[in-house]
């Protein structure tokens, strides 16, 4: 119970700061005169600083040193509970919302899922709009820090390999000599990406609300969008591709763009064998997409084919999340292939989710490593990434973390199925919760949202979301008995 | 000339067995076994001084201070270097080559140049004997191959085999079957015996046979001498030393390379190295490994431990186990003669191949490559030229005026970028590479005395 003590100390610090967010949402309110919605996040600022300070009063005490193990469990009460003080506003300013369905929208924000339950984006408030967006971002920035900072710290499934000191796939993924500049680095990379994703977006013809708010979540690959039609609102080729650039930008490990911009040689992509798959992998779905599309008739020219199933095919492979078309109405083939790709194609570093590039290609590697020892019983056949050797530690934690990936989409499917949903509807929704992606098929596709789902199905959702986001072994740890044995 | 030798390892033994036989040289060797020393002195007419090589008082003491040339051999990279730097800041010694092994130094150019480490040449066996190797591969059929003016030039050992178009007709003949080509015999040897090549000498089989050509033409004069091979795609090597594994990384990726370890660590860490390579951990002499790892269908077996009668058994047993063609790595001139022909295709030695590239630092004259030939009993020159007030005894003669000694002759020229073939009436101008060979090494001085300027 100390260490629960110690990472509520710390959690209450987070959430004072956190209180600072709302100030974002109550400026775009005064700014567009939305006076009357602005209550809302009055309370829910003056309910974090308050129950930030109780916090850190109540439990001074009691303050110890936090072990490296309690970081499981701040990263898990964080996400949980920051994604509950989020859900004021919306309960607060949107009559009719349960408390399930916002806490399912604020996790989708902060996962950078992008999965809603709010019909009407186009009427709301653009205060609660902003909100959604700048969640996300949070979130984002969050996972950031988390993936370079903390995540390899633990060794979280394979993650050892990105800590310091140890021989990286990327060599230089230690950027600073101490964790808080080099998260601080990340941060800033971020913000500026954001901000450069934003002016191309009012660039090309969106409003500033609007381009604030994309950016804000193609970054985090959110994928909230502040109309109901998602992207097609826009009907612009020019703003599907700067999206589809930065969803791609922010696919890629940040640690990179990093390197990239300081040394302002980009060479290094080339040599990131996370980036290198990754790119291929999208660019090759793309085309077979578009292929796809000309042959079954559904776009008659190859320019339309290629723009819808180009920016869809991103969009989800990243995590992203945004749709310019209703893409479940296609033939079943190219929507399952796009939710496919997007358990592989987000980066270490990045703010997109599943699998993670570099564990399927160890992934890969490991079978062709058994079969190569089967046909050289005394070969010495390291696995290797990019000339690093991947250590025998490392593919057993990859392993293990695939299996209860693939346990946890499973039993959150069964779960889902029990409930009555379709098996189209339900696999779709959980591999789009625990990849961060956002629209499903079926019932959960893009033009349904999650609206038409019952409260019970709402949280196995956002169960899906919240394990996808930290990792699944992160949260799964802090259930283990072991972890609480004194 | 006075020459130091510090390091009485392999390559110091050699380099003092070869110096010291020739008798203008008084010949100092340092190293700390007293023991090595004394057979050392056993053997050879040397000076041995003992104590620590880069020590300047064991320096002074081995008469540092008149010395001509230092060359430092010792099995420490940093050593040699030390001991060059010291010998040039206290003593301005005036020719300094250390032994330099690792690549991490000598991949850096900078630190060989004017006011940086005080290294005139550096020479790295292991990389020289691997370039050697990897030269022989893209030749198959080669007994050995070496170097003039830059690769532009090449003089190849090769064993006529009866499938030869050469074979049995007169050499004159060569002319009419590659009327483009110019090549040139420089000597051939029937049952370890010198013939000397002339237009009407009969090729017969098994003759070893030394001819000279531009790299381009090679493959087709070696046509003419026994049937081409196929090149070389699958190569097995026993042996990750220092040999071994650099010939590993430098082949890799143009050929299917397997290379096997005993050492289970070292076979560990040469697999996490190497991108390519097949790294197996065992035994090379073990039948029933190489069996599995389909030894009857490499193409080249080669044994580079550092043991050579571990080299002779296993490069034996592929053989027999129907490796297409199979190198041993090995010292001993005498095994060396034992095994080439018979059980061993070809026999590597790394001395051999050491002391050439550093006899061109040590000789005087214009001398700018030298190659031992035949484990060391031969020997091919190239040296250039130069007219220094018109003094030389060369420039302005033809190649028929100039009187060599006995068993020498000027094989080919190489004159601005140029490849000449030797004539009688060609005429020699400043600036000209000649490329001389020498089969017997006693008349290395009167060569090299040809291209001093008469005072």
């Amino acid at each position: 119970m100390r260490s629960l003590i110690g990472v509520l100390n710390i959690f209450g610090s987070l959430l004072t700061w956190f209180a600072l967010y709302f100030l974002l949402p109550i400026l775009a309110g005064l700014i567009y005169g939305e006076f009357a919605s602005l209550r809302g996040f009055f309370i829910g600022g003056a309910v974090a600083v308050l129950l930030g300070l109780g916090l850190r009063a109540l439990t001074r005490r009691y303050r110890y040193d936090l072990k490296a193990r309690d970081a499981y469990l701040l990263v898990s009460v964080s996400w949980l509970a920051i994604a509950a003080v989020a859900t004021i506003p919306l309960l607060v300013d949107m009559r009719g919302l349960s408390f399930t369905r916002a806490y399912f929208e604020t996790m989708s924000g902060l996962s950078t899922t992008g999965a809603t339950v709010i019909q009407g984006l186009d009427q709301i408030p653009r205060s609660l709009v902003l909100w959604r967006a700048a969640l996300s971002w949070l979130g984002g920035m969050g996972i950031i820090v988390l993936a370079v900072a903390i995540l390899p710290m633990l060794g979280v499934g394979g993650m050892q390999l990105y800590r310091a000191g140890a021989p990286g796939t990327v060599k230089d993924a230690k950027l600073a000599p101490r964790i808080t500049e080099t998260a601080r680095v990340l941060g800033l990379v971020y913000a500026g990406l954001t901000l450069a994703c934003m002016l191309a977006l009012w660039g090309a013809g969106m409003s500033p609300f609007d381009a604030l708010c994309h950016a804000f979540t193609t970054l985090s690959l959110g994928g909230f969008s502040t109309h109901d039609a998602n992207i097609a609102y826009f009907h612009s080729p020019l703003i599907e591709f700067i999206l589809a650039l930065f969803m791609l930008v922010a696919a890629l490990n940040f640690s990179t763009h990093f390197i990239a911009l300081r040394r302002g040689d980009f060479s290094c992509y080339r040599r990131d064998p996370e980036a290198r798959w990754t790119l291929l992998l999208v660019l090759v779905s793309c085309l077979i997409i578009t292929a796809f599309l000309v042959a079954t008739h559904l776009y008659a020219d190859g320019f339309k084919a290629f723009r819808y199933g180009a920016f869809n095919v991103v969009s989800l492979a990243t995590g992203g999340g945004f749709f310019s078309t209703d893409f479940s109405a296609w033939p079943i083939f190219a929507p399952t292939w796009m939710l496919f790709l997007s358990s592989l194609c987000a980066n270490t570093g990045s703010t997109g989710s599943g699998i993670k590039m570099f564990r399927a290609l160890i992934l890969f590697k490991q079978p062709l490593r058994e079969m190569f020892t089967l046909v050289h019983p005394q070969a010495v056949s390291p696995l290797k990434i990019a000339r690093q050797v991947v250590p025998n530690g490392v593919v057993y934690a990859v392993l293990a973390f695939l299996f209860l990936y693939f346990l946890t989409i499973v039993g959150l499917t069964f779960a889902l199925l029990l409930s009555g949903l379709d098996l189209t509807s339900s696999l779709s929704a959980i591999v789009a919760c625990i990849n961060n992606v956002g629209p499903g098929l079926g019932r959960v596709g893009p033009s349904h949202t999650y609206a038409g789902l019952n409260d019970f199905q709402i949280w196995v959702c956002t169960a899906g979301m919240f394990l996808g986001r930290i990792e699944i072994i992160t949260f799964a740890v802090v259930l283990t008995p072991a972890f609480w044995r004194k | 000339m006075k020459i130091l030798i510090l390091g009485a390892g392999q390559v110091g033994r050699t380099a003092a067995y070869h110096l010291s036989r020739e008798p203008a040289n008084e010949v100092t060797v340092v190293d700390t076994s007293e023991d090595a020393l004394r057979d050392l002195q056993d053997r050879m007419d040397v000076r041995a001084v003992a104590g620590y090589a880069s020590y300047p008082n064991v320096l002074e003491s081995a008469g540092i201070a008149d010395t001509d040339v230092l060359v430092a051999l010792t099995s420490s990279d940093e050593v040699n270097m030390m001991a060059c730097e010291i010998a040039y800041t206290l003593y301005r010694t005036p020719t300094k080559i250390a032994r330099i092994r690792a690549s991490e130094y000598t991949s850096r150019a900078p630190l060989f140049t004017e006011g940086a480490l005080a290294v005139d040449f550096w020479i790295s066996p292991e990389q020289l004997v691997t370039d050697y190797i990897s030269r022989l591969l893209s030749y198959p059929g080669a007994l050995q191959v070496v170097d003039f003016a830059d690769g532009r030039v090449q003089l190849v050992g090769v064993r006529a085999r009866r499938d030869g178009l050469l074979v049995g007709r007169e050499l004159r003949t060569l002319r009419e079957h590659l009327p483009d080509i110019e090549a040139r015999i420089a000597a051939i040897y029937r049952n370890d015996r010198l013939v000397r090549p002339g237009g009407d000498t009969v090729v017969e089989e098994n003759d070893e046979i030394f001819f000279v050509a531009a790299s381009d033409d090679l493959r087709r004069v070696m046509a003419e001498l026994r049937r081409s091979e196929a090149p070389v795609r699958r190569l097995v090597i026993a042996g990750g030393g220092h040999i071994g594994f650099r010939l590993a990384q430098a082949l890799e990726k143009s050929n299917q390379v397997k290379l096997i370890e005993r050492d289970t660590r070292r076979a560990r860490h040469i697999s996490e190295t190497l991108e390519n390579t097949i790294v197996l951990a065992g035994d090379a002499a073990d039948e029933e490994l190489l069996v599995e790892e389909n030894i009857d269908s490499a193409d080249v077996f080669a044994a580079l431990t550092n043991s050579e009668e571990a080299n002779v058994l296993s490069a034996m047993l592929a053989k027999r186990l129907g490796a297409r063609r199979v190198m041993a790595l090995i010292n001993r001139p005498s095994y060396g003669e034992l095994m080439e022909n018979h059980s061993i295709d070809i026999v590597i030695s790394p001395q051999t191949i050491t002391i050439g590239a550093l006899l061109a630092h040590v000789r005087r004259g214009d001398v700018v490559r030298v190659h031992s030939l035949r484990r060391g009993s031969a020997e091919a020159i190239e040296a250039v030229v130069h007219d220094s007030q018109g003094r030389s005894a060369l420039v302005g003669r033809r190649l028929e005026q100039i009187a060599l000694p006995q068993g020498a002759s000027i094989v080919a020229m190489v004159r601005a970028e140029k490849v000449l073939m030797a004539h009688h009436d060609t005429v020699i101008e400043p600036e000209d590479h000649l490329i001389i060979f020498l089969s017997d090494r006693r008349h290395v001085e009167a060569v090299e005395r040809l291209f001093q300027s008469e005072p």
